[in-house]
Formats: C-alpha cells, sequence, structure tokens
C-alpha cells in the first residue's frame, strides 16, 4: 500500500550554513496517528515546513500518497492539509472568508466550498463567530481556526505543528478528541507536540528527531516497553525521617510528607507495598514522578547526545 | 489541477483582494479622489487659467491624461505591494504557497486585485474631472490598452516590492522616492517642448514620459513621443516584471527559505 508519507535522504542546509536537516528517512503508514518529537531546533518544524513546499530542501525525496512534492507539487499538495505553529492568517478577516477563501484556493466549486466552510466552522465550534475579525478570537479558537482552515479542502494527510501549544486543559482534550475522531475516519495524522502526554495518548507511531537526524522511529507500545524503571511519587501519612530506608528499592525523600521510589517494571506492587509497610511507612497516595514517554525521550536524547 | 479549479484558484484572490480594498475604500478610494480634486481646482482652475494653453488645449485639458494616469498607477502599485507585503508579514502568505496553485495564477490574482483598484481610482477621477473640464476621447483603443497594460506593469513592479520589503517603511519607499518623482517629471504638468534640448534628452529615459503621453495621445490627439514607440517600450518592461515576478516566486528566499 501507497505510504501516506515517505521521505529519503532529507538534507537542509539554510544559507548561513545551519544544517537542518542531516539526510532523514522516515515513512508514515496511510490512517496512522504519528508522533514526530524532538527538542526545539532539532528539525521537526523544518521537515514539516519542505512537507508542505514552504521550505526548500537541499537534497533528499519527499513523497505524499506516491506523489512527490518536487515533481508533482500541485498533486502532492491537494493530500496535504497544514495547521503550523504560528498564527498565519489575516487578522482582519472575518473566520468565514478565511476558511473559504482556503477552500477556493484548492479549487472548491462555489457551493461545496460554502458547505464545507459551514461544516468545518462548525465541528470546531466556530459558527457563531464567523462573522468576526480573527483578531477577535481567543488564542484556543485561534488555534481551531486554523484546524478547519486546514481541514477544508478534506486533506488525507494533516499535519499539525503543536497544535495545543499554550491551549488550556480543557480545550486541550477536546482537541484530542476531534483529532481521533477525525483519525477514526481515515485521516493520517502527523503531529509534532511538546506535551508528551498528548503523543502517549493519540499518537500509534513515533519519530524522534535530534539535531536533523531521526534517531528513533518506532511503534508506541514498542518504545514504551524499553521502559525498565519507573520513578513513583508517594504521600505518607505523619512525618518522614530524613534518611528512607525500603529493602530492595531505591528511596528519596522529597519533602516531610513525600518520597520518590525507584520501581523496576519486573517488580509487582504487592511486593513494592508488601517492602514499603516492613519500613514503617503508611500511604496515602502515589504517582508517576513524570510522563513515562518523558523518561524515554529524555533518555534517548541523551542517548544521541553522548553519541555526538 | 484542472482549468475549472485553477479558474477558481484565481477568482479566490482577485475576490479577495477587492474586497480588501473595498473594505478599508476611506483609505483606498477617497484620498486619491480628494487629491485629485485638489489638483483640478488648484493645476486646472485657479492656476491653469492664468497658464492659458498647451499643444493646443487648454491646461486642465492637458493636465487631466497626466493625472488619471497618474493615479492609476499609484493605486496599481499600492494595492500589490501593501496586500502582498501584509500577507507576507501576518504570515498569512502560506495559505497561498501550501496551496496546489501555480505560481502563474497567484501572480495573476494580485495582478488582477491591482489593476482592479488602478481602474477603479482611475475612473472615479476621470468622472471628477467632468466637473471641471469637458474630454472627448480621441482613440479608445489606445487608451484602453495603455491604461490596462501601465496597471499590469505597475501591479507588477509593486508585488516586486512587497517580496523584497522587510517592513512597512520599504514599501513606502519606491513611490515616494521613485514613483512621485518619476511621475511628476513625466510630461503629467508640462509639455517637452518647454524644457531645453538636454532635459527633453533627459526625460526619454523616463518610463513614465511614454505612459502618460500615450494616454493623452489616447484622449486628446497629441502626444510628445512617438506612441507606437510608447507601446513597445511599455510592452518591454512588463514582460520583462512578469518574468522577474515569477522567476521571485519560485525561487526567492524572502518566500520560501
Amino acid at each position: 500500500m501507497t505510504k501516506a508519507l515517505s521521505i529519503r535522504g532529507l538534507r537542509k542546509t539554510y544559507d548561513n550554513g545551519f544544517e537542518a536537516l542531516k539526510g532523514i528517512d522516515l515513512e508514515v503508514s496511510q490512517g496512522d496517528f504519528y508522533a514526530l518529537l524532538g527538542p526545539n531546533g532539532a528539525g521537526k518544524s523544518t521537515t514539516i515546513s519542505i512537507i508542505c513546499s514552504l521550505v526548500k530542501k537541499t537534497a533528499g525525496d519527499v513523497h505524499v500518497f506516491g506523489k512527490s512534492i518536487s515533481e508533482e507539487p500541485a498533486e502532492a499538495k491537494k493530500f496535504i492539509g497544514l495547521v503550523p505553529q504560528e498564527f498565519n492568517f489575516s487578522n482582519f478577516e472575518s473566520l468565514w472568508d478565511i476558511v473559504r477563501n482556503q477552500a477556493g484556493y484548492y479549487g472548491l466549486p462555489k457551493k461545496l466550498a460554502e458547505e464545507r466552510t459551514e461544516k468545518y466552522l462548525k465541528k470546531l465550534g466556530l459558527w457563531e463567530k464567523r462573522h468576526n475579525a480573527a483578531r477577535m478570537l481567543s488564542g484556543g479558537m485561534k488555534r481551531r481556526l486554523m484546524i478547519a482552515r486546514a481541514l477544508v479542502h478534506e486533506p488525507k494527510l494533516l499535519i499539525l505543528d503543536e497544535p495545543t501549544a499554550g491551549v488550556d486543559i480543557e480545550l486541550r482534550r477536546s482537541m484530542w478528541d476531534f483529532l481521533r475522531e477525525i483519525n477514526g475516519q481515515g485521516i493520517t495524522i502527523i503531529l509534532t507536540t511538546h506535551y508528551l502526554e498528548e503523543a502517549e495518548s493519540l499518537c500509534r507511531h513515533i519519530g524522534i528527531i535530534d539535531q536533523g537526524q531521526i534517531i528513533e522511529d518506532t511503534n508506541m507500545k514498542v518504545l514504551l516497553k524499553r521502559l525498565q524503571k519507573e520513578v513513583f511519587i508517594f504521600d505518607v501519612v505523619g512525618e518522614l525521617p530524613d534518611e528512607i530506608k525500603v529493602e530492595g528499592f531505591d528511596a528519596h525523600r522529597v519533602d516531610e510528607h513525600s518520597f520518590e521510589l525507584t520501581i523496576d517494571k519486573s517488580v509487582s506492587l504487592n511486593t513494592v507495598f508488601e517492602r514499603l509497610s516492613q519500613a514503617g511507612l503508611e500511604i496515602t497516595s502515589m504517582r508517576n514522578k513524570a510522563n513515562r514517554l518523558e523518561e524515554l525521550f529524555v533518555g534517548l536524547l541523551n542517548q544521541g547526545g553522548a553519541k555526538a | 489541477m484542472s482549468f475549472n479549479e485553477k479558474w477558481i484558484a484565481f477568482l479566490t484572490i482577485v475576490r479577495k483582494e477587492v474586497r480588501r480594498f473595498m473594505r478599508i475604500w476611506m483609505q483606498t478610494l477617497l484620498p486619491p479622489a480628494i487629491t485629485m480634486t485638489l489638483y483640478f481646482v488648484i493645476f486646472g482652475t485657479l492656476i491653469g487659467s492664468r497658464i492659458g494653453d498647451m499643444g493646443g488645449f487648454s491646461y486642465i485639458q492637458f493636465v487631466v491624461p497626466g493625472l488619471v494616469m497618474m493615479s492609476v498607477v499609484t493605486n496599481s502599485y499600492a494595492n500589490v505591494v501593501s496586500s502582498f507585503y501584509g500577507a507576507k508579514f501576518q504570515r498569512f502568505i502560506e495559505e497561498i504557497l501550501v496551496s496546489p496553485m501555480s505560481n502563474s495564477i497567484v501572480l495573476w490574482g494580485y495582478i488582477v486585485g491591482g489593476v482592479a483598484r488602478g481602474l477603479l481610482v482611475g475612473l472615479i477621477v476621470t468622472l471628477l474631472s467632468l466637473f471641471f473640464t469637458e474630454l472627448h476621447i480621441h482613440n479608445l483603443w489606445v487608451m484602453i490598452a495603455i491604461v490596462a497594460l501601465t496597471s499590469v506593469f505597475f501591479s507588477m513592479a509593486g508585488f516586486i516590492n512587497a517580496v523584497f520589503a522587510n517592513s512597512f517603511d520599504d514599501v513606502s519607499i519606491v513611490p515616494v522616492f521613485v514613483l512621485t518623482p518619476l511621475t511628476y517629471l513625466g510630461g503629467v504638468f508640462y509639455s517637452m517642448d518647454m524644457l531645453s534640448p538636454f532635459w527633453q534628452g533627459v526625460s526619454q529615459l523616463n518610463p513614465m514620459l511614454y505612459i502618460v503621453n500615450a494616454f493623452r495621445y489616447g484622449i486628446l490627439g497629441v502626444s510628445d513621443v512617438n506612441v507606437g514607440w510608447a507601446f513597445a517600450m511599455i510592452l518591454c518592461f512588463t514582460a520583462a516584471a512578469y518574468a522577474y515576478c515569477m522567476y521571485l516566486l519560485a525561487n526567492s528566499k524572502r518566500l520560501r527559505q
């Protein structure tokens, strides 16, 4: 089956000599929900901008549903919907005009363009504001406007570059639901985000890019299985001593009512609680110290840095 | 894209451009109307009555074609430069760059938007001039052809300016320091006969001289330059500008890094 996205040997060197991409290879299957992660300046946005023809590649090939962005740019572009990181619409135009015009740029006939504009403004909860100038919207609404605009020509591949940056939790969750829904309808989604919880919750595959190179490209479940140890924080009744000793575990005091414990994945929680009871600790609650993916992510980047 | 899809995309840009300048008509349509009315009152009626005939016509009849053309030039240019630079500045040019439209559709969309404003302002100024003098059209086709070509050329000039502009200051530099002096020295207010042979020779290098005189020929039937030569010059300028605009759209690092 043709890949939704196929990247081979992609390189980008900017005029100032900065090598943003050092020959990356990447494939995203049709219908996938793919997370492209990496620290700031790793090359995520450059990759996305090249796919969407906003930045010119120095070398390599990019195919979108089998169409080369160099040789058949119009055909390739029809498949893509982009939600960029920065707001990039006219502040003085109405929401209706912004989305309606985008449909026109893709050659949608008037009736269909208006139907789609109405459909996506309603879906993204912006219909009541359709006559407002875009500058009047809140940050979250502006993000939703960009999603509506990206979907109006009904692309097969939706690329979201940090779509939930600066969005409150409630709105972020509702955007997740929406993205799951459209992915369920068959739209392939590529997502870059700094919220690793978001990637873990939404995506089936993950690529990690660092210093212009793909350092990991795998299934999310496979990646998470690699996590050997997790750190949990426990809250206790009463005040903790300065030094905590739990047989077989590495424990550190966080404050007078909580401590952290590193637990190997092979050890059952029953054993953990048994040992905690033996140590005379009465537990009231426990939680992950960090997101599981975050731990892996940091670990992989550190390995990459060590190799470099 | 099919022909129909391309046509829809082109019309979308044109409609957006026309709506933009109509929405802000107090900045785009009203100022040239007021400025040109003042020109007609001062240079045509008050001072012009003391100047006497020029080229066989009353002074106001002589200056009207130049003033109409000046309006067309400045407004065609201003529309594209401000709109395209605004799109670059607010980054919504990316809406167009990610779309499947070809570069020629994008360019023609902006050109036609600039031409629409240039011609509309030209029409407004022409109608206003009728309050001050009578106009008889000598050659309609020459008049239409020259005004259309000029408007297309200066729309593209505005496009080039917008691509290179880094700030809103850069958008106003060319109109203030290049366009206005060339227009004023291009025979809008005087006949070349009034200049010494040296300055007549220098004026031959000014493209506005050909544009103003060819348009004046279309209305009054008089020109300081050969009209055929004027057309040839404008066509060459327009073709060169089109080729350069297409080059910029395909290669400029100011649009796609």
